[in-house]
């Protein structure tokens, strides 16, 4: 079973790993974004862990709405908002309970993922994180570690994709040939997640 | 209307400038009416371009009159920040609406409309059908 601190361990890894990997998301969005990707969601990640180290919220549910605050008021982008909405709709789905299983997880996810597709209108092939999440949501039934490799295939099947969401799909064909800085970020997510139930 | 109440406008760019010059111009173009309650919210906290929950979520407490606050947004993650605020519930006033409609001319449209005293229905439809003034 995970409980509120698994749900805390999966957001520090996560914080962790968009600062160690901020400088990489950034320049994937130099080509085909406005080159603020890392940057925007450090900040965040970074709000997440400062919040949570103070709060530490006795649920899983209560982690993933407080994380989700965050993200949506500091972040400054579009990343903020959808990444606030993945992890508040799965939070609101995973309820108050003490302890989930990662069957109950998975399905919480999927309604996380499907509300990001409705605020932003992205379907998988669009060279978004969706891209990265629905494979990952897809894989989770066979355990983290497959998750994770699934959100890494995804993310770097973006890259001969034409873009047709966010700022990225007014370049056209010139958005070919870049793997998708969102995607990426949702793979480090998902790596962090694999990584924080020790696989 | 009898009660008095105006609809309260937020306009949010991803720049200050464009949020308060917005504001400016469609306030200058309703005229003398009533002076309808605006807010612009532009940019980030800290003076870059982006878009800041925290400045949008002011701007509206700011332009809360009890009619309602008509949010118009220019693109990207200034429509996603104040659908993401909504969703939260608590983050603004009660009776916040995002309208869907062109952030100049729908701006223009929803001051003017506001200053009759106009309800946030009314103030919506006349933002909205801003999408279909044709120029050429």
């Amino acid at each position: 079973m995970l409980d509120a601190e698994f749900f805390r361990r999966w957001m520090a890894v996560t914080a962790a790993s968009v600062e160690r990997e901020a400088e990489r998301l950034t320049a994937l969005d130099s080509p085909i974004g406005d080159a603020d990707h890392g940057s925007n969601l450090q900040r965040g990640f970074t709000a997440v862990a400062g919040a949570l180290e103070k709060e530490a919220p006795g649920t899983p549910g209560a982690v993933l709405l407080l994380a989700a605050k965050q993200l949506i008021s500091t972040v400054g982008g579009a990343s903020g908002p959808l990444y606030g909405t993945l992890l508040r709709r799965t939070g609101k789905t995973l309820g108050d309970a003490a302890e989930v299983s990662p069957e109950e997880l998975a399905t919480a996810l999927r309604a996380g993922v499907d509300a990001v597709m409705a605020l932003g209108g992205a379907a998988p092939g669009d060279k978004t994180m969706i891209d990265a999440l629905v494979p990952a949501v897809d894989a989770l039934g066979d355990g983290f570690a497959a998750a994770r490799a699934a959100a890494e295939q995804g993310a770097q099947a973006t890259t001969p994709l034409q873009a047709r969401k966010g700022r990225a799909s007014y370049l056209g064909e010139r958005s070919i040939g870049h793997q998708d800085p969102g995607a990426t970020s949702s793979a480090l997510l998902v790596a962090a997640l694999a990584e924080a139930a020790g696989e | 209307m009898s009660d008095e109440k105006l609809v309260g406008i937020v306009l949010v760019s991803h720049s200050a400038r464009v949020a308060e010059s917005v504001a400016e111009l469609a306030q200058g173009l309703a005229g003398g009416g009533t002076a309808v309650p605006v807010a612009p919210a532009g940019g980030t906290e800290g003076g870059g371009l982006g878009t800041s929950a925290e400045l949008i979520a002011a701007a509206a407490a700011s332009v809360d009159r009890g009619a309602g606050v008509a949010v118009l947004t220019d693109l990207g993650s200034a429509v996603l920040t104040v659908k993401a605020l909504l969703a939260e519930g608590d983050e603004l006033p009660a009776g916040t609406r995002l309208l869907d409609a062109p952030f100049v001319e729908g701006a223009v449209a929803a001051v003017v409309t506001a200053s009759t005293g106009a309800d946030l229905a009314a103030v919506e439809a006349a933002a909205t059908e801003a999408y279909g003034y044709r120029k050429v």
